[in-house]
């Protein structure tokens, strides 16, 4: 590896300052036992236990945790059959159609996105609650498994399935014994991505929420709004903790993956 | 490993089903065409296979013979033709229906799976009792060599290793044909050799019948019992090796397999010459079977040329009856023999080879020497395509 240079290693302090600065901030005043946000007061675990008493916020926070547990595996049933329809079934008409129309939310902004839904939801007079945001969710997650298990597919060696049928095995069974098992570590990777995104949006679901569906970023929001209070730097805490480990775990995942699939060619 | 004994190696001279017109083929190929666009990469192609044969598929690169393999496993769709197994048409059957196996060039071993689940794949989906799978999986180990070896992973093991349970893996259901692309690339060739001998004494061991695909002629003539000449999606021709070598039936074949002089010239008036070549008039061993007058073309395999430093005598026992003056180029020494080559007067380029035995070595001749190069009346194949 090359030495550091003295201007490269104050740009890389500095670039990551700007990113994780406010996030460490936030950590640290979390255990802030006094009561004023901006004023340190010494370590505490208070706002924590505080945190356990507020019903409203666990609720909120439990409703999250459903909303992200169901979206995230629905994104992942889904996207994984748009990738493999995209990957195995070649040139079928409109295929360039429907590659562009899986990979336009990616870059869509959120309030498009949430605005649309909204409009959907509406027009055929569906009752806004928890499953309109779940069905919002996947949609949005649903691109993102999509690109990561078709990237997996593509430098998928054939011959293993070609294999697999010539030793006598369905084309179902050739998917669930040999493909699945080879591409799980990607749509496992893609369900803890979607996971994390559905735990921390808050655009899209405000748009398609409704009554009794308070999502946790809903309610810190509002609360926020009211004035910034230790006890809501305590949640987000546990939030980026979630939000981390859920990443840090895909990103292993992938590795995995790239390593298992690799072709045990010399 | 190790070699198996030299006695395997020899052909099977008494082994020639396809002489025998009451034998019915395993497998019939009928007017079989694949075609990628345009392009045909198997052209009307027609074939009988018969049961515990060894069959060789040899051409240059991109002549069809994996498009061949693919569409007798079902993983190509033919565009026209039959392929017949025991005269039932494989043409609507899937591959995993297909009763043969088919050995990949790449091994395709599943990567997940150990070595013995990669032997016991196809034995699962027939739904097999639990022991009786352990039970073939162990057998079909032992006998590649890879006893100890059955809960390694495949990255875990040598490419010869890898190879074996390849080999295994195709081999455990007993396929009716056993289909093998290019099996020993990726070995050296030491190993190769093992295997080649390895394969066959398998092969006639468990009567099977195996076509096999190959890029390598040595290999072919070795391993197989017939070996079919491909070139652009048709079959040049398909006859045992040593046929094959001795009676090509076509420039194309003579060139491509080994190698070889040509001559173009006419049919001589007596039936049994040439005339007008780069050599003037040979004699060659029986009558032509063209008109007098009509083309043709002489090859003479290389170590068929004997070299002196005087004409033959016309009584010798060889009956040297063509005889050439010619001029050493240069010689390439490859320990078994030497390959010389050599212009005549008119600069004709001619290639003789000879094996270095004997204390008479070959080196007594050297770069820009006069020698005779002759040759006997049988030892002239006469193409006429
Ligand atoms: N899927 C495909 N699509 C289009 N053309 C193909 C396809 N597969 C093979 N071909 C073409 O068909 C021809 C025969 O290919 P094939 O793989 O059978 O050759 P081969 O004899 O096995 O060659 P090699 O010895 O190099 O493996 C080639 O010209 C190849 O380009
Ligand atoms: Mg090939």
């Amino acid at each position: 590896m090359r030495k550091l240079s003295a201007f490269n290693l104050a740009t890389l302090v500095l670039g990551i300052a700007f990113l994780y600065l406010p996030i460490v901030i936030l950590i640290v005043y979390s255990f802030n036992a006094s009561r004023l946000v901006v004023v340190w007061g010494g370590w505490s675990m208070h706002w924590y236990a505080e945190l356990a008493g507020d019903a409203p916020l666990l609720g909120a926070a439990f409703i999250s945790l459903r909303v992200a547990l169901v979206s995230a595996t629905a994104a992942t049933v889904l996207g994984t059959l748009a990738a493999v329809a995209l990957v195995r079934f070649g040139r079928f008409r409109g295929r360039l159609l429907f590659a562009a129309m899986i990979y336009a939310p990616l870059v869509m902004p959120e309030v498009i996105t949430g605005l649309s839904m909204l409009l959907l939801f509406v027009a055929i007079s569906v009752d806004r609650g928890f499953w309109t945001v779940v069905i919002a969710h996947t949609t949005m997650a649903l691109c993102f498994v999509a690109v990561i298990v078709q990237a997996r597919l593509v430098d998928f060696d054939m011959s293993l399935e070609e294999a697999a049928m010539d030793l006598g095995a369905s084309p179902g069974r050739t998917f669930m014994a040999v493909t699945l098992p080879l591409i799980l570590p990607a749509i496992a990777a893609s369900w803890m991505l979607a996971f994390a995104l559905s735990l921390d949006d808050l655009v899209i679901a405000s748009f398609t929420t409704g009554p009794g569906a308070t999502t946790l970023p809903i309610r810190i929001y509002s609360e926020v709004r009211l004035g910034v209070s230790p006890e809501m730097n305590a949640v987000c805490s546990i939030v980026v903790a979630v939000v981390g480990i859920a990443v840090i775990a895909a990103s292993l995942l992938t590795k995995i993956g790239a390593a298992r699939g690799a072709p045990a060619g010399n | 490993m190790q070699t198996v004994g030299s006695k395997q190696g020899v052909a099977r001279r008494d082994f020639a089903p396809w002489t025998d017109h009451t034998l019915a083929p395993l497998l019939r190929i009928e007017g079989l065409t694949k075609r990628f666009g345009a392009y045909p990469a198997v052209d009307n192609l027609s074939l009988a296979i018969y049961p515990g044969e060894f069959f060789a598929l040899l051409g240059p690169s991109g002549c069809g013979k994996t498009t061949l393999l693919r569409l007798i496993a079902g993983f190509e769709r033919a565009s026209a033709g039959r392929i017949l197994l025991d005269g039932v048409d494989l043409l609507p059957v899937p591959p995993h229906r297909r009763p043969v196996n088919m050995m990949f060039q790449s091994y395709a071993l599943f990567p997940h799976l150990t070595v013995a689940g990669n032997v016991a794949f196809g034995l699962k989906q027939e739904g097999l009792p639990k022991a009786q799978i352990a039970k073939r999986v162990g057998e079909m180990l032992a006998l590649v060599h890879l006893e100890n070896f059955g809960s390694r992973k495949p990255h875990e093991l040598s490419g010869g290793q890898r190879q074996r349970v390849a080999l295994a893996r195709s081999l455990v259901k007993r396929p009716r044909i056993l289909l093998l692309d290019e099996p020993m690339a990726a070995l050296d060739k030491k190993l190769r050799g093992e295997t080649q001998f390895e394969l066959m004494e398998l092969q006639r061991r468990l009567g099977l019948t195996f076509i096999i695909v190959t890029h390598d002629q040595s290999e072919a003539m070795t391993v197989a019992d017939r070996i079919a000449v491909m070139d652009r999606g048709h079959l040049m021709q398909v006859a045992p090796p040593a046929e094959i070598y001795e009676q090509p039936n076509s420039r194309w074949v003579a060139d491509f397999i080994g190698s070889v002089n040509l001559f173009e010239g006419r049919v001589g008036l007596d039936g049994s010459s040439v005339e007008g070549t780069a050599l003037g008039r040979l004699r060659v061993g029986a009558k032509i079977a063209a008109e007098p007058g009509a083309p043709v073309w002489v090859a003479v395999r290389p170590e068929q040329l004997r070299m002196g430093p005087n004409p033959a005598e016309p009584d010798a026992q060889w009956a040297l009856e063509n005889d050439v003056a010619a001029t050493l180029a240069d010689v390439a020494y490859l320990g078994d023999l030497s390959i010389y080559r050599l212009r005549t007067a008119a600069g004709v380029p001619l290639q003789a080879s000879r094996a270095n035995v004997g204390p008479f070595a070959p080196r007594t001749i050297a770069s820009n020497d006069k020698v005779w190069l002759n040759f006997p009346r049988a030892a002239a194949i006469v193409l006429t395509q």
